[in-house]
């Protein structure tokens, strides 16, 4: 009896050993359900889901204070995204938050207009915008987000949106139309 | 079917493998293969379009008002897969301007314009003809690469890509042209088989390939018979030729690899892992062009067909010429013509207009009309029902019905773990869909979507790492402006106790001075000197005022 309840008590301390030096050794640093969200994010840092950035927005959705629909920007393909990723049902984007563009855009500078007072470069959530104090800014399109930011600080509203017509190298096949209604796989 | 009705080098058909699926179709080929292949007229102005193929845009070489001779290169490769473009006549460049050409974006593309002077003037050609052989495999990819020549079987890859020597067994000769009306590469094959076999053997020399296998359906019993006598004449013997069951779409790279060797092409893989090598008929032929006539990829065949043109022949033209001109040289379009298709039926690209360029690609212009074979377009479809009929028919093995639920659903993760990219967009499973589903569009919309995702993906990381960048930038300005605040506030600090002893010594001389004073004051206990010689009542006063003093003071106190 002594015997038996001596060989338990040790192998539940080894296990428990085990187990505690697992819990240092392979500590996990951060969350990573959070970087998952975040890698899906489209990362325009527009705040339009009512965070400060994508990543505060991952955050919230990991901790369950946030929606899965509230990105305008990713639209209905990052919602679809994180259903899967979180296994929950996925909804179609919360109207408060905005609508999803149609296109792709990014804004740019009338560089005659410009005065050079930087406010534009302070809001900038990429670095995007490129100019010096009371000399001409200008927009860096490739590094652009089109999370139109820079536009409300303008204070002689020189920045304007230009929708990205497609190339040939990033144009698509058209969606099919017509038929019955596209089945929704679970 | 008699095997061997010819010689020796025509392989027994008993050896053929075969792959999964495909379908019958009519063929419709003889309408345009009655009348020997004809040389179209120059026409007045080309447009030819610098992306003509798979991969980067070349780089343009000339300037609108530049002279130009035939033959010489406008545009070089840009980067590793990228292909030359050349001028097709003499003349003068107009313009370098967008313009459309057939390409099913819609999307306008850099086109280099040039007016013909109908000199025919040609720049200068070097013909390497059967030096080839001393020329290193190296310098030959170079030669082709220079020439513009790309997969003229439809998918214009450019050749010289597909030219690696890597351990390659056979080389497959694909002369097979499975989709209906199409007969570009039949008469290229019956009456240029001598060029064509001189191609495949410049191929074969560059790969190092063991044997070459030129593989045509059963349905071109002529271009058989001038293949077959032209590897005779050639004296090789390591040609063959292998006729192949007509069943659409055995010309597939990888359906035909599939058919010639029994071997399956791996998922994610090339053909070259199964030591196979496969190239287009016309490719081999403009290859010969290349290397012993010093002759650019300038002009092709294309079939003009259809019942919707007046007398469908094949025409060789030169890349750039205008499309109508080739239908009026043809006889024009019929009263009841419907849709203009660069292409087969199956796989083709419905043009809007006509004014467009033919390009290195345009194996066939099929204007179709009344009962033609036709897919199921984007107008309204039935529901699916879950027949299995296109699972039966997919030549590359996959679940149709299963792509075709998760495209039209966006679960693009899912389509792709069912293989999407596999699919090689033939059309069989829309051809037999009882429910005339547009599958192939559904494909074709899925797999741009998801290429667009990865772009956005890679635009997102960047985005990212510049805004992460951003955040530890603008936290290392705050520190180091509080570092700055700290170090003054320090310095201050420190300089503190130096000034307080300084302060101290000074109050510590003042109050010793003071103190001194105040000794000597009280030590000489002094009296005024001139009081001595007054009169007592003067005293008196003084002795009041005196008293009155010190009573105040002791009041004060």
């Amino acid at each position: 009896m002594i015997v038996v309840i001596i060989t338990l008590a040790i192998i539940a301390a080894l296990f428990g050993l085990l187990l505690g030096y697992s819990a240092i050794r392979f500590r996990v640093e951060g969350d990573p359900v959070v970087d998952q969200i975040d890698a899906i994010l489209p990362q325009t840092q527009c705040g339009q889901c009512g965070y400060a950035g994508c990543r505060p927005y991952a955050e919230a959705i990991a901790k369950g204070e946030a929606d899965i629909n509230q990105c305008p920007p990713g639209g209905e393909t990052v919602i679809i995204e994180l259903s899967d990723l979180l296994d929950v049902e996925a909804k179609p984007l919360s109207a408060e938050h905005g609508v999803e563009k149609e296109r792709k855009t990014v804004v740019y500078i009338d560089e005659e207009t410009c005065i050079g007072c930087t406010l534009c470069i302070q809001a900038c959530p990429v670095d995007a915008i490129l100019g010096a104090a009371k000399h001409m800014h200008t927009v860096i399109e490739s590094e652009c987000t089109g999370c139109d930011l820079c536009i409300p600080p303008c204070p002689v509203d020189c920045i304007h949106v230009k929708v990205l017509a497609p190339t040939l190298t990033t144009w698509k096949w058209h969606e099919p139309q017509g038929g019955f209604a596209a089945p929704r796989a679970g | 079917m008699r095997a061997n009705d010819h010689s020796s080098v025509l392989k027994s058909e008993e050896h053929v493998g075969h792959f999964h699926g495909g379908i019958k179709l009519p063929g419709h080929k003889s309408m345009s293969t009655r009348t020997p292949i004809s040389r179209m007229p120059a026409s007045q102005r080309y447009t030819i379009p610098l992306t003509q193929h798979k991969g980067a845009e070349p780089e343009v070489v000339v300037n609108a008002g530049d002279r130009v001779l035939k033959g010489q290169i406008l545009a070089k490769p840009h980067g590793l897969i990228s292909a030359a473009v050349h001028s097709p006549v003499s003349g003068q460049v107009v313009e370098i301007a967008a313009h459309h050409f057939p390409h099913p974006s819609g999307v306008a593309g850099t086109c280099v314009v040039i007016e013909n002077d109908f000199r025919e003037e040609w720049a200068e050609r070097k013909p390497v003809g059967d030096g080839y052989r001393e020329l290193s495999a190296h310098d030959l990819r170079a030669l082709i690469r220079d020439a513009g020549i790309v997969g003229l079987g439809g998918a214009s890859f450019p050749s010289a890509v597909k030219l690696t020597e890597v351990g390659i067994e056979t080389l497959i000769l694909n002369g097979v042209e499975c989709e209906p009306y199409i007969s570009c590469d039949d008469m290229l094959m019956r009456e240029r088989a001598e060029e064509i076999i001189k191609g495949a053997q410049v191929i074969a020399h560059i790969i190092k390939a063991r044997s070459c296998i030129i593989a045509i359906e059963d349905n071109k019993p002529e271009a058989i018979a001038a293949i077959t006598h032209a590897v005779e004449a050639s004296g090789s013997d390591n040609l063959e030729v292998q006729k192949v069951p007509t069943i659409y779409p055995s010309g597939g790279e990888r359906q035909l690899i599939q058919v010639i060797t029994g071997n399956e092409v791996p998922v994610n893989g090339l053909p070259s892992d199964i030591n196979v090598l496969c190239h287009n008929v016309g490719t081999a032929y403009a290859i010969y062009k290349a290397v012993f006539e010093a002759e650019p990829l300038i002009t092709r065949i294309v079939t003009v067909t259809g019942r919707g043109v007046h007398a469908p022949k094949n025409l060789e033209v030169d890349i750039g010429t205008p499309i109508h001109e080739c239908i009026e040289y043809c006889g024009g379009y019929e009263p009841d013509a419907k849709a203009l298709i660069m292409g087969g039926p199956m796989m083709g690209l419905t043009l809007d207009s006509d004014q467009l360029p033919v390009i290195k690609n345009s194996n066939c212009l099929l204007v179709s009309a009344g009962i033609d074979i036709t897919l199921p377009t984007s107008e309204q479809h039935m529901p699916c029902i879950r027949c299995g009929k296109c699972v039966e028919v997919c030549p590359a093995n996959l679940l149709p019905q299963q792509l075709y639920w998760y495209s039209s659903s966006k679960h693009y993760d899912r389509a792709l773990e069912y293989h999407l990219f596999d699919c090689i967009e033939c059309g069989c499973c829309a051809y037999v869909c009882p429910s005339r589903i547009p599958l192939v569009q559904y494909y074709r919309h899925a797999k741009s979507e998801i290429w667009e995702q990865e772009r956005e993906r890679k635009k997102s990381d960047i985005a990212r790492e510049r805004h992460e960048r951003r955040l530890e930038r603008l936290e290392r300005q705050k520190q180091e402006r509080e570092a700055r605040l700290k170090k003054k506030r320090d310095a201050l600090a420190k300089n503190k106790p130096a000034r307080e002893t300084e302060m101290d010594r000074k109050k510590a001389l003042i109050a010793s001075a003071l103190a001194r004073v105040n000794e000597k004051k009280s030590k000489q206990n002094v009296e005024a000197k001139n009081t001595e010689n007054l009169t007592p009542e003067q005293q008196q006063k003084i002795r009041e005022a005196d008293a009155r003093r010190k009573k105040m003071k002791q009041q004060g106190k």
